[in-house]
């Protein structure tokens, strides 16, 4: 570091250690900041607290069994991480899947998304003093755990794709309550831009702080809406269509200015454009099977199929052997979804077998950290909650 | 995916390199010598101005593996949206690649992670320490002849205890 060795220069720097218990690192981040008074001089963020070894796991566990570890790698929007996961096993196997079952992941990537900007835009304002705006935000998560949970049966840990497939259909009662949802939500949101918009004490302290240029987000790999709040109009859903993101109308969400304001605007916009595309897809929902057909032979077949034909018995008895399960190819191929934070993408590498012999996650929230300290420098001290809520780090994330 | 243009224009460029798609990915193995040369013409003259990820495989036990560690690296292109992946074969005796932080900034952590993992040296990194496990650790926790619960480390590992603090 650049403070090394002018012992004379050293003698004024504070040195402060951010986190891991502080209120504003959500979890466990740790952050050492060199302070000349107020100013920060340099932030070194120390990672890899939770050892969680991710990639390591599945290279052990088999393609749907994984699902259950990619819940727990971004937990504000595990419904995003499920979809990624399946998506890539299934550009490796080269499988297409039904029309009805990329309605129902379009649906649930897009509300893991309004839960996340829903989580990260509460966090900013609840660290630059706007407690009731996290209210309003937690509210309204609230509501879209309802939704899961009727969906999946968990709140949280929903692992709740499969390859090829789903793991349930989506009941009247889940659609009833994303109707309920996109019709009710406008009006919070416009309660909510209310609130922060043109509130001075937020847009003090956050317009012109943390400022990140068009170059810079390009050349230190920056993806999602921190990407598109420094000018640049990359978003996956657009740009590589994947799922049923071709059939619906939206607009990319951008600014140009690049600060933590900006990054604001982008997640607050990006909401609304969410709601559109649910609403979209909810209304146009597909009839039809939610899982690939047997003769794929990757999803477990009913138990009528099992007890009345011998295709369905034979798969059955297949997938559910060890070592047996369903064949991969000998290759290996990367496939990314625009989740909330940016580019979520899994590198698969398959060997034949149903366990990936490598799977490497490519993480927003990795590549989002180390950008901080060079946001970080030069401003004071109560800048770091702002900065480090509008970068949305989740420490799950950071870990491999 | 790349354009044909760009293929077109890589294969004029770099005579020896062929590459090879697989689901609408453009794929080039490069040897390790041209790697920081093909970098600087894809960033350059190809304008791939994103580095969307660094990681390393480890061939220990796979099928006609050309060497033991692959790097790989996804580039993309934010007008275009064009992709291609630059794959990188190096074995045990040496395990040196040249840094692409001089061209990019954000392989920065990437290729530490990289180091972590598996123990690549990257030359001419700015900052090649560990970055996940603690600085003491010996091990590479990803390479395949590492076990997944590990070799005691944990277990073994000093406890600093209130009194001696």
């Amino acid at each position: 570091m650049e403070t090394s060795g002018h012992t004379s220069e050293q003698d004024y720097l504070w040195t402060l250690n951010f986190g891991p218990q502080h209120p504003a690192t959500h979890t466990t981040l740790r952050i050492v900041l060199k302070l000349d008074g107020e100013r920060v001089v340099d932030a070194i963020p120390d990672i890899g607290y939770l050892h969680s070894g991710f990639e390591k796991i599945g290279e052990h566990l088999d393609y749907n069994q994984y699902v259950a570890v990619t819940d727990r790698m971004n937990y504000i929007s595990p419904l995003a991480n499920n979809v990624a996961w399946h998506h890539a096993v299934e550009k490796l196997l080269g499988l297409e899947i039904t029309p009805r079952c990329k309605y129902i992941r379009t649906i649930i990537a897009e509300l893991a998304r309004i839960s996340d900007h829903l989580l990260c835009n509460g966090a900013v304002g609840l660290d630059t003093g706007a407690f009731t705006f996290f209210l309003y935000a937690f509210n309204q998560r609230e509501t879209l755990y309802e939704a899961f949970e009727t969906l999946c049966g968990a709140r949280f840990t929903t692992s709740y794709t499969r390859v090829g497939g789903l793991l349930h259909d989506a009941t009247p009662l889940f659609i009833e309550q994303v109707r309920r949802f996109v019709r009710e939500f406008p009006r919070t949101l416009d309660d909510m831009e209310r609130l922060l918009n043109r509130n001075r004490i937020f847009v003090d302290r956050t317009k012109g702080v943390g400022i990140l240029t068009k170059e810079e987000a390009l050349s230190r790999s920056c993806t999602g809406p921190i990407l598109r709040a420094s000018g640049v109009a990359r978003d996956l859903r657009k740009d590589e269509p994947y799922l049923a993101y071709p059939d619906f109308d939206f607009q990319v969400c951008a600014a140009t200015t690049g600060d933590c304001f900006a990054r604001y605007l982008v997640r607050m916009a990006e909401m609304r454009e969410s709601l559109k595309i649910v609403e979209q897809a909810i209304e146009n929902l597909p009839a039809g099977p939610i899982n690939v057909g047997n003769e794929q032979r990757t999803i477990i077949p009913d138990k009528r199929m099992v007890y009345s034909t011998i295709e369905g018995l034979i798969s059955h008895f297949e997938l559910k052997m060890s070592n047996r399960g369903f064949e991969t190819p000998h290759e290996e191929s990367y496939a990314a979804i625009e989740s909330p934070n940016g580019e979520l993408g899994f590198y698969v590498v398959g060997d034949g077998r149903d366990i990936a012999y490598r799977a490497r996650c490519r993480p927003p929230s990795y590549i989002h950290f180390a950008v901080f300290p060079h946001l970080i420098r030069g401003h004071t001290l109560s800048d770091v909650v702002a900065v480090l809520g509008s970068l949305n780090i989740i420490a799950a994330e950071l870990d491999r | 995916m790349a354009t044909p243009e760009t293929i077109d224009a890589l294969t004029h460029a770099y005579p020896g390199l062929a590459t090879s798609e697989f689901r609408g990915e453009t794929r080039v193995v490069v040897p390790r010598d041209q790697l920081l040369a093909l970098f600087q013409w894809l960033r350059d003259a190809r304008h791939f101005d994103l580095l969307v990820d660094v990681t390393c495989v480890d061939y220990l036990q796979y099928r006609n593996a050309p060497d033991r560690f692959g790097l790989v690296y996804l580039l993309a292109q934010s007008e275009t949206n064009e992709r291609i992946t630059l794959r990188c074969y190096v074995g045990e005796v040496d395990l040196t690649v040249p840094s692409a932080v001089p061209l990019w900034e954000g392989a920065n952590w990437l290729e530490r992670e990289v180091y972590d993992m598996f123990g690549i040296q990257f030359e001419g990194h700015p900052d090649l320490r560990r970055i996940l496990m603690p600085e003491e650790f010996v091990p590479f926790p990803l390479r395949k002849d590492y076990p997944l619960q590990g070799r005691g480390e944990r277990h073994n590992f000093p406890v600093l205890t209130r009194a001696e603090s």
